[in-house]
């Protein structure tokens, strides 16, 4: 049976289960009329769909997959800009590996290396620091790229980098927060949702203290989430709960991980070498106020965005989305991915139109993994 | 890319620039551990940390390492991040 080989603890998954429903009972959830809880980050919609977790839990309860996948955001004209970077003469451009596959307006990453740019797949920032130290010619730019969690770790880079005075190294900074959107859904009058689970890697770095508004402000319930299969159920439990109890808080269930206040040395890092950008635009969601970080001016010989005179130091681009994609109404829980018109038609892991059906944390790739893919057979 | 994975250190590498050996599902790859550097770093070796992107950025117990190890396995994000490290390695060497 599916549900016991899956779950190392099927007894403690059923007992969660079980006082899910009771919760979902007793605050009257149904189909029809359900609790909406978001999940923010990418690797619980990951797990969410690979436990089938939607499927197991009360049929009163909807998961809303967030925008908290760094690579889905992104937006094409920011791919554009690797791109040209990229093939400038004598520039090695390093990356993420999730990175590669993501569509820019003409190719993606691979095509370009595949045309003849000098791009790489680093792990971690320090290997870009290591081929500049290794190649002193060359002009070696790090794509820096990810949430609270990625984002220190280019911070120590750079500091580093200036440490030892290295010239010929840069980062093009693509580092966004997680609160902002957040705040922008919840501004949203469209959006109807009755709870949140928090990225517990994100607040791994920046604690919890910073999702304080959603509750306090806006009167929704969060729990702060591991991403293990219980750990998704204990959140989902704790939101519930503080639903029926009519409390509005938020809760720590990965504090065994998660400390309140963050980590120091890593929010002293990120202090140290970034501000707040007035606005940064997002995949399908347009211009988000404060939701992306830039390099300070005491760090710009190592800000690409300066160097090569390009994104928002040059002035901005308006580029369209591709025809048909639906990745902006996804990413808001407007739509499931299999009622986008593309899925499993325009758009699959092999000739991905937008970037949800790329990254491994994309809900739209998790759909087609994890089942979609047989979903949309019939229609074929 | 937003997952950390466990890693024991096993020594350090590089006292000033905070760099130690860690050995993450049986392999070993060097990782920066100022975000976890309280006093002096030998005390580090041993212990188990979540390496993210090249940098510990939490000490975990044993036992929670344990268990992380086997979701990330179950998830294929151990692979995953295997495969990074090795893509790392290879963008050293030139490719
Ligand atoms: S199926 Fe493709 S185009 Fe449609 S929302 Fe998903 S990634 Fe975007």
């Amino acid at each position: 049976m599916k549900f016991a080989s899956e779950f190392r603890d099927p007894k403690a998954a059923k007992v969660l289960l079980a006082e899910i429903a009771k919760v979902a009972d007793q605050i009257g959830a149904t189909k029809e009329k359900p609790v909406h809880i978001m999940e923010v980050c990418g690797g619980h919609t990951h797990s969410i769909f690979r436990y089938g977790l939607d499927k197991l839990v009360h049929e009163g309860i909807e998961f809303i997959h967030g925008p908290g996948c760094p690579v889905c955001v992104l937006p094409r004209a920011r791919v554009d800009e690797c791109i040209e970077i990229a093939e400038r003469l004598g520039v090695i451009f390093t990356t993420f590996g999730d990175a590669m596959r993501v569509p820019g307006t003409k190719k993606s990453l691979l095509q370009a290396k595949a045309d003849g740019a000098d791009i790489r797949m680093v792990y971690s920032p320090l290997d870009a620091l290591e081929l500049a130290r290794r190649n002193p010619e060359r002009e070696v730019v790090f794509f820096g790229l990810g949430f609270e969690t990625t984002t220190p770790s280019t911070a120590l880079a750079i500091q580093q980098a200036a440490r030892e005075g290295l010239g010929n190294f840069s980062v093009f900074c693509n580092h966004i927060t997680v609160p902002e959107p957040i705040k922008a859904l919840l501004d949203d009058p469209h959006m109807c949702l009755d709870g949140f689970i928090g990225p517990g890697h994100v607040s791994m770095v920046i604690g919890i203290h910073p999702y304080d508004f959603i509750a306090q402000d806006y009167g929704k319930p969060i729990a702060v989430a591991g991403f293990e299969p219980l750990d998704l159920l204990q959140s989902v439990l704790m939101v519930l709960r503080q639903i029926a109890e009519g409390r509005a808080e938020v809760e720590n269930q990965y504090a065994r991980v998660v400390p309140e206040h963050g980590n120091s040395v890593s929010l002293a890092a990120i202090d140290d070498v970034y501000e707040t950008r007035p606005s940064f635009e997002w995949r399908g969601l347009g211009e988000i106020d404060k939701s992306g970080l830039r390099i300070r001016a005491q760090y710009e010989a190592y800000d690409a965005e300066e160097k090569f005179g390009i994104g928002y130091a040059a002035g901005r681009r308006e580029v369209e989305e591709a025809e048909g994609c639906a990745c902006g109404q996804v990413m808001t829980g407007r739509m499931k991915p299999v009622e986008c018109p593309q899925f499993g038609r325009g758009c699959t892991p092999e000739m991905p139109l937008g970037a949800l059906m790329v990254s491994s944390e994309g809900a739209c790739a998790a759909y087609w993994q994890y089942g979609g893919a047989r979903a949309v057979e019939p229609a074929e | 890319m937003c997952l950390g994975i466990p890693g024991q250190i096993v020594a350090i590498t590089d006292e000033t620039r905070q760099m130690a050996m860690a050995e993450v599902s049986g392999v070993r790859r060097e990782v920066n551990v100022a975000c976890v550097a309280e006093g002096a770093l030998e005390g580090l070796v041993g212990q188990w940390a979540l390496i993210h992107v090249g940098f510990a950025m939490s000490l975990i117990d044993e036992d929670e390492a344990e268990k992380t190890l086997i979701a990330l396995r179950d998830l294929g994000e151990a692979q995953e991040a295997l495969e990074q490290m090795a893509a790392g390695d290879a963008a050293l060497a030139g490719e």
